[in-house]
């Protein structure tokens, strides 16, 4: 581009106020944006890590959410005697038989929500290995003690280690918070599975979660589970079944952003297109002198149509700058899908920032485009007249 | 008018610069209307309920049910005219995508306390009369091409297996904010196709006096504080309004988006305002030297800009209004999903507010313009 | 009494704190009927004088009479109801709305009194009649020739019958051609209609027309 950009900066601070009204408006739709897109991306990470590739997760047939599925002990039995599940250096099956429920709690900033509580093994945190206790310490198998996850500590009261949780007829006494790698698990209760069950539902698990010996053969042991004719189940690898399960709200959240980003970017655009007209006109006698200087028409087209970009860029990078601050910022609904709550933080990652910025960029050269257009398309003659 | 010539040549003289910032504003309009109006429905949802019932559910959580024993006591309970009780059965017809909401009911006494739900007097008997039957709610059968006589299964989720029903009655909500996509079945059905392991997901109370709500609460609470099941009563509004809470900080999220809308756009107009200000300097010191008082000066750039943003404005609301009319995709998110007239009056003037503030300050340099100075920048 | 008497007129500008002074001192007086062409070189602030008497500018003190009403203490609002009344103005580059046809220029005065539509249109063809252009009303000011435009100008002057008819350069804009029609028109509306006309120029062949010729030179008024 031969027509030098400083022509394009200071024509930029000669119409100041045109420059900042359209700046800013495309910063405003830069913002939400991303502030959008973090909040998808902030769901989906959530989903997305929970569950592990290298485990099966066992669900009775036709349950299409772990709270509607039931395995009895029985069943529970033949899936742990199973060769294809990987072992302890005690020989113990890496198996977590689990309790799924829901309890409705009320949030600490209003509103009811159910919140997961799961019985799980006491060798949970060997089945599923990014479990970390962050404050204090695990569940003795036999006590009525439970661990609270990291996404709702701050939520929900009496969530602190020492505090006591009523429920089910119980006092449960919380004995540490855990981290499950950023995964939904941070926003459940969990206790031992064997105390939880005579509470809930009787004798009836929910679900099974165990790691297979090679997760390269989980076809084979989908099969072989699924034939079973004492069984009556259906097997997904763990980390697909989240994945499905927050399919749907996922997607609404995607669509809620691309929608709202894009019919606000259509505005902000045909106020790029005004500005950029606007300016165009006005600076038709310099154009025209370009062109007589021997500027070709595509370089004008190139100078407008990277003036319009210029201040898209601005815009977008105020828009990413003011949502900055809502990163890990820390808000919560319900899956309807597996009707329980689910909290999440805004994640703004570079990539989100990066798209952000690409959609600026985009912004501008749409609302550029037809301007900087005309802006070539000038004959020299009308334009020295008009000056 | 005859002022209006001025004001309408003004209009169309940039017409693709009018033309832009009306779609504009037509754009945040419509998508305000519409991020407004899942506010209003949602909160609608809990509009729906009468002030005299109240809802006695698990007080672990609307998943855990209570015993049938409840029943009794519940009846005996002074204040209280009548109890009936419901399941949630949350079955998918043919595909998940097919959402609506089942419910397992004691027909005998839920339809007397349930006035809403109306129903024809022969259908009503047919659909007591057969332990198989479905009451369905006139949406739905529109929505599938039902009819009456026709037999629906359902998979079942909490209790698997297919169930078959047959359609005996349809009904129609009065008012329609209850929903007519509703389907009901009998309990007792329920109760057998799961080898009797069902109890109702809650119980309904009928108040004789709906100030008495707070005191039957404490009380019947109380009763079962210590029981192996113990209850939540609420209001029936409260147990609606506890579905919309789930939702989570979306009112907060709806309206801080707005916000930025209206900023957004706000900005667009006053820049578009302000260029066209720039540009008629000279006209409008020519008007002044004819004798155009700057006062009219001010209103006619007022008028202006508030022709082009009510037109967009106008433009957007009833686009959204026409395009969420009954039965619309989103009511399957939100039964109900609608545009109020409350909206579109809101939008409306937001839309002249945007006008009014977008053009004051061209407006206000239009009326404080020197003529001589203009005049002098020409010549 | 003359139909316009300024007694002692004195502007200065101020610019950041320096004082400018443009004139000092002026008495001028025009009667009815009467034709004066205001000659000076260019800064001399006979343009300003203009804009004084056309209430378009207030002098720094001095007194200006019109037909018998002060003007200079006028509120701002008071002299814009003044001006439609009183002021013709025709400019040098004659400022026409490019966006409205020539009746409607010219209709845009008389917009501002309580005529009826149908009133309003019987002048402005009439004030078109004068000016020779009644087959171009529905024109806009880029399809007219310079000359053409300022004698819708001219009309948009004359069709409220103003007091006065005030002239800035009126023919600095135009060829030798159109400057001459647009004189013989000036001469004609003070000889056969009366209009009291001022007129600013620099061009001696111009001033040649009116009926008397003063100048302003270094802020002083010269016979």
């Amino acid at each position: 581009m031969k027509i030098p950009i400083l022509y394009n900066l200071r024509s930029l601070k000669e119409r100041p106020v045109s420059t900042l009204t359209t700046a800013a408006g495309m910063a405003l739709v830069v913002a939400v944006f991303v502030a959008m897109m973090a909040l998808s991306n902030g769901f989906r990470a959530a989903m997305v890590r929970t569950g592990s590739s290298d485990n099966a997760f066992v669900l009775r047939r036709g349950a299409t959410a772990e709270m509607y599925s039931g395995i009895g002990r029985n069943g529970v039995s033949i899936v742990a005697g199973m060769p294809f599940v990987a072992r302890d250096a005690n020989n113990l099956p890496l198996i977590s038989p689990e309790i799924f429920v829901v309890l409705g709690l009320r949030r600490l900033n209003g509103g009811l929500a159910n919140v997961v509580v799961r019985g799980v093994s006491a060798r949970v945190m060997q089945v599923r290995d990014n479990i970390e206790i962050t404050e204090g310490r695990a569940f003795r198998p036999g006590a009525a003690e439970i661990l609270i996850g990291e996404a709702i500590i701050d939520r929900f009261p009496n969530t602190a280690v020492g505090d006591t949780f009523k429920f089910g007829g119980r006092d449960w006494t919380v004995v540490g918070h855990f981290s499950a790698g950023g995964s939904s698990f941070e926003s459940e209760v969990w206790g031992e599975n064997e105390l939880l069950m005579p509470v809930f539902r009787g004798e009836v698990f929910q679900s099974i979660s165990f790691r297979m010996t090679d997760p390269g053969s989980f076809d084979g042991v989908k099969q072989t589970l699924e034939d079973d004719r004492r069984l009556f189940v259906e097997v997904f690898r763990e980390n697909e079944f989240y994945a499905s399960q927050s399919e749907l709200l996922g997607q609404i959240l995607n669509f809620i952003a691309v929608f709202i980003a894009g019919v606000m970017a259509v505005g902000a655009v045909f106020g790029a297109i005004n500005t950029m007209y606007a300016a165009v006109s006005s600076r038709a006698p310099e154009i025209a002198v370009l062109l007589t200087l021997g500027f070709k028409p595509g370089n004008v087209l190139s100078s407008f149509l990277a003036e319009a970009v210029l201040i898209a860029f601005l815009g977008g990078l105020a828009g990413c700058i003011i949502t900055l601050p809502i990163n890990g910022l820390v808000t919560s609904t319900t899956n309807w899908n597996s009707f329980s709550e689910v909290a999440f933080a805004f994640r703004v990652t570079p990539n989100v920032l990066v798209n952000g910025m690409i959609f600026a960029v985009v912004m501008g050269l749409i609302g550029g485009f037809f301007p900087a257009r005309k802006a070539a398309k000038q004959p020299v003659v009308v334009a020295l007249r008009e000056g | 008018m005859k002022y209006a010539r001025l004001i309408w040549v003004n209009l169309i003289r940039n017409k693709r610069r009018t033309i832009l910032t009306v779609l504009s504003v037509a754009v945040a309009l419509f998508l305000f209307t519409t991020l407004r109006s899942v506010v209003t429905a949602l909160n609608a949802v809990s509009e729906v309920g009468s002030e005299s019932r109240l809802v006695v559910s698990s007080a672990m959580g609307i998943t855990f049910p209570l015993p049938q024993s409840y029943y009794e006591r519940l009846r005996a309970q002074e204040g209280v005219e009548s109890v009936t009780w419901a399941n949630w059965f949350g079955g998918v017809y043919v595909d998940p995508s097919n959402f609506f909401a089942q419910f397992a009911i004691d027909a005998e006494t839920y339809l007397p306390m349930y006035p809403e739900v109306v129903v024809p007097e022969d259908q009503r008997a047919a659909f007591l009369a057969e332990r198989t039957g479905a009451l369905v709610g006139s949406g739905l059968m529109e929505r599938f091409g039902w009819s009456l006589g026709q037999s629906v299964t359902l998979q079942g989720t909490i209790i698997p297996g297919d169930w078959e029903f047959t359609i005996r009655a349809v009904y129609d909500p009065n008012p329609a904010s209850y929903g007519d996509q509703l389907f009901f079945f009998h309990y007792d059905h329920l109760y057998e196709g799961s080898n009797q392991q069902m109890s109702p997901g809650w119980y309904a109370l009928q108040l004789a006096d709906p100030n008495s709500a707070p005191e039957v609460i404490n009380r019947i609470d109380a009763i079962y504080e210590n029981s192996t099941a113990p209850t939540k009563t609420e209001t029936e509004r409260a147990f609606q309004t506890g579905f919309v809470t789930m939702w989570g900080n979306i009112g907060f999220l709806v309206q801080a988006i707005g916000t930025a809308v209206f900023f957004a756009i706000l900005l667009v107009s006053a820049n578009t305002m302000m260029m066209a200000g720039r540009e008629r300097i000279s006209e409008n010191a020519v008007l002044k030297t004819l004798g155009f008082p700057d006062g009219l000066l001010f209103v006619f750039v007022l008028i202006e800009a508030v022709t082009i943003t009510l037109l967009g404005g106008a433009l957007g609301v009833f686009g959204a209004k026409a395009m969420f009319g009954p039965g619309n995709p989103m009511t399957m998110f939100i039964p109900g999903f609608e545009v109020h007239t409350s909206t579109v009056t809101l939008g409306l003037t937001i839309a002249i507010v945007l006008g009014l503030v977008s053009g004051f300050v061209p407006a206000f340099q239009a009326m404080r313009l020197s003529v001589v100075q203009s005049l002098r920048r020409v010549a | 009494m003359a139909l316009v008497e300024i007694s002692n007129l004195r502007k200065v500008y101020h610019r950041d704190s320096q004082e400018i002074p443009v004139f000092d001192a002026v008495d001028l007086e025009l009667d009815s009927g009467g034709f004066l062409a205001l000659m000076g070189p260019s800064g001399s602030g006979k343009t300003t004088l203009l804009n004084i008497l056309a209430g378009l500018d207030s002098p720094t003190s001095g007194s200006v009479m019109v037909d018998g009403q002060e003007i200079t203490g006028m509120k701002p609002k008071q002299l814009a109801a003044w001006r439609a009344r009183h002021v013709g103005f025709i400019f040098q580059f004659y400022n026409l709305l490019p966006v409205l046809t020539a009746f409607q220029n010219v209709e845009l005065p008389l917009l501002l009194t309580k005529l009826s539509k149908k009133d309003r249109r019987d002048h402005v063809m009439t004030a078109m009649g004068v000016v020779g252009l009644t087959d171009r009303a529905d024109h806009f000011p880029r399809q007219l020739s310079g000359g053409q435009e300022q004698r819708v100008g001219i009309a948009r002057a004359i069709v409220s019958d103003p007091t006065m008819i005030l002239a800035d350069e009126p023919t600095g804009d135009l060829d030798a051609k159109s400057a001459d029609e647009i004189l013989t028109l000036l001469q004609r509306l003070n000889e056969e209609f009366g209009k009291t006309i001022m007129m600013v120029t620099h061009d001696a062949h111009a001033a040649e027309r009116a009926h008397a010729t003063t100048h302003l030179d270094k802020g002083v008024l010269h016979r």
